[in-house]
């Protein structure tokens, strides 16, 4: 198969009286709908998708999601980090299952988009997926925007606002085939500052669809932590596309984290967009079985004297598979840019796959970009040096690979949020903390 | 009981490095090996630690009459109650002393039974004070960024922290000023008893000032050449390693 299947239009998940979107919203979503249907499924002759399992892409076996058949139990299951959150939204196969606010500073929203589409909607016009999907993905971001339901949530920090405790989200999905569409829009005023974790969870082992979009628009001097907690089931076919567009002096941090999924495609977008923003990207995926993940990534140089840094690390075993094709891109007049691009993957097994494109685009003098990739297995002498301890070698291999991603993690400036997200690596590594 | 050396010859690839090679350490000594570079001295710490670079060709290493060969991953031999020094200790990123230590005891518990993390950085905080190794090291990644002084002292705590029967200290005072050189022995020193015996691999005579030996073995071309007590050592130093030779080659 050379392309993925045309048009696999997931039906509305209800009838449309039940779209909890404004009439104006609702007309974009019908223009969405029709952008998806007559634009081309993706080629292997795109370069966007280049080495990736189109077959994967088939979505005609998919439906709207039912109600969950136990909201209690999943808003029980909501805990997150461990510890404190400003406030606490649950969704369960794109429904409001709970939502608490218990340390959230006057003038923060953090509410279902829908509602924040009547009661805010200069906001939601001006961000709401304001950005061109550029990596590949524009037919999949148009069929979120069409479907997207009950599961969309903006969070707005005005100026000079900051949120000491973390925002935590979690996105859950239940039921034979299921497909949800989760959104989160976060929107930061001048100087604003906040972290936010997205949890994406599945209730059971079913096969689902979820099909999810982050934006993120930050102003001067705004400093956001997202951190996305991937956990769906194996059998999940998953796209997650995010865009970020960074103002003067400001600072995004994206940690992305795949743990779960069968089929997962990623798509990360930076927009620098005016002297002294900054964005770190991370990711951190360790990939077992027949699992897939294909991330494409574009930092986009914009203005001048802007700071760029992706370090995305994989583990592969067993016959897992991984395409990471990322691109540096200081445009013409962005004079002085820094741009570091990194990917690393500790092969664990031969049968495992890993293809890697690290580009780099230059249009203007007078900038200091390295990108790179490397692929290895467990050093022996790492290994021989934790048996000669008396730790044996499958435990000693499981240290240095959660060590390999733990590493990572020191990009992570908050030491609370640091400890939290080390301990919940150590435990998915199946490590002692 | 005792760590017996017996015969033993080992080589790497096809290079025989190993010749023959007989010593005893009966628990409660301290042994001292001197010998030039390339004779031999870190394989003979790495073949016993179950290096999986070098094949033993013959002979036999006993721990208190149990061959250590018949416990063919160094994990095993490790718990069995040998620890070797390295000379090179690894950096292990992301891994943390506090971590990888605790995995190290833990292995020598029974099936089931867990480690109390209490106890445990009770006994962690008291030997690194002992070895002034300042508690923000717990959560640093294992040598990662450390001085030559600060990965020999780690490795001194690791000794210490798993007790082990036999310890082999490869050039363990490479690396290391006077004052790291003084901290490193009497974190040794502290652990002499009549329960445990050392084996001190060294190139300076310097290290045995500190860790003053009860034998000293000179070895030449992966075989032990001369024994004496710790006054071999400074004659060594005075003289040279040439001199072992011709003497030992005029007596052969």
């Amino acid at each position: 198969m050379t392309s993925a299947p045309e048009h696999s239009v997931i039906p509305e998940p209800a009838a449309p009286a039940a779209n909890p979107f404004p009439a104006w919203f609702q007309a974009e979503q019908a223009a969405a709908l029709a952008d998806y249907e007559a634009t081309p499924a993706p080629t292997r002759r795109d370069e966007s998708w280049r080495f990736a399992s189109l077959k994967a892409l088939d979505l005609s076996a998919f439906v709207p999601a039912p109600p969950v058949a136990s909201e209690g139990r999943l808003i029980t299951a909501s805990t997150g980090l461990g510890g404190d959150a400003a406030a606490r939204l649950v969704f369960g196969n794109d429904t409001l299952l709970h939502r608490d606010a218990p340390a959230l500073p006057p003038g923060v929203l953090v509410k279902p988009l829908a509602e924040a589409a009547r009661e805010n909607e200069a906001l939601v016009r001006e961000f709401f997926m304001a950005q061109p999907v550029e990596l590949g993905s524009h037919k999949y971001a148009q069929l979120h925007r069409a479907r997207l339901g009950g599961a969309g949530v903006l969070v707005h920090v005005p100026k000079n606002v900051e949120v000491a405790l973390p925002i935590e989200l979690f996105h859950w999905v239940e039921g034979e085939n299921s497909s949800v569409f989760p959104h989160t829009l976060i929107v930061l005023g001048e100087n604003a500052k906040v972290t936010v974790v997205d949890h994406f969870r599945s209730a059971d082992g079913a096969r689902a669809f979820a099909c999810g979009i982050n934006d993120f628009h930050l102003a001067r001097g705004a400093q956001l932590t997202y951190v996305a907690v991937q956990d769906w089931s194996r059998d999940t076919l998953a796209f997650h596309l995010n865009s970020t567009v960074v103002g003067r002096d400001a600072q995004a941090t994206a940690l992305l984290m795949n743990f779960g999924g069968g089929h997962v495609r990623g798509e990360s977008l930076s927009r620098l967009v005016e002297p002294g923003a900054r964005s770190v990207m991370l990711s951190l995926n360790p990939l077992d079985g027949t699992r897939h993940l294909d991330q494409r990534t574009l930092q986009d140089h914009v203005a001048t004297d802007t700071f760029s840094d992706l370090l995305y690390r994989n583990s592969l075993d067993d016959r897992s598979q991984v395409i990471f094709a990322g691109l540096i891109r200081p445009g013409v007049g962005a004079a002085r840019t820094d741009g570091y691009q990194k990917m690393e993957n500790l092969m664990l097994s031969e049968d495992a796959v890993a293809h890697a494109m690290p580009g780099l685009e230059i249009l203007t003098d007078d900038v200091r970009c390295t990108h790179g990739a490397t692929s290895g297995g467990v050093s022996a002498d790492e290994l021989f040096y934790m048996q000669a301890r008396g730790i044996p070698e499958n435990q000693g291999r499981r240290l240095i690979v959660a060590g390999f991603f733990r590493s990572l993690l020191d990009r992570i400036e908050n030491d609370s949020l640091r400890e939290k997200l080390g301990a919940l690596v150590a435990s998915r590594l199946e490590v002692i903390r | 009981m005792s760590l017996s050396i017996q015969n033993l010859t080992a080589s790497i690839g096809d290079q025989p490095i190993l010749k023959g090679l007989n010593l005893e350490i009966p628990k409660g000594e301290v042994h001292a090996i001197m010998g030039k570079n390339g004779s031999g001295k870190s394989t003979l710490a790495k073949v016993m630690a179950g290096h999986p670079d070098y094949t033993v060709t013959g002979g036999d290493v006993l721990l208190d009459g149990e061959s250590l060969f018949t416990l063919e991953e160094p994990d095993q031999r490790a718990r069995a109650g040998l620890f070797l020094a390295f000379q090179y200790p690894m950096e292990i990123p992301g891994v943390t002393i506090a971590n990888f230590i605790r995995a190290a005891v833990q292995a020598r518990l029974p099936e089931g039974e867990e480690l109390e993390a209490t106890d445990y950085y009770a006994n962690l905080y008291a030997k690194m004070d002992a070895l002034k190794i300042a508690r923000t090291f717990t959560s640093r990644s294992v040598n990662e960024g450390f001085s030559g002084g600060e990965k020999k002292r780690c490795e001194i705590l690791q000794m210490a922290m798993l007790e082990p029967k036999y310890c082999v200290l490869d050039e363990t005072d490479s690396g290391l000023d006077i004052d790291a050189l003084k901290i490193v022995s009497e974190g040794v020193n502290a652990m002499r008893s009549p329960d445990r015996g050392f084996l001190v691999i060294t190139h300076y005579q310097r290290l045995l000032d500190y860790i003053v030996p009860d034998k000293v073995h000179v070895m030449v071309d992966g075989r032990i050449v001369m024994t004496g007590d710790k006054d071999l050592a400074l004659e060594l130093e005075a003289k040279g390693y040439d001199w072992v030779t011709e003497d030992q080659l005029a007596t052969a």
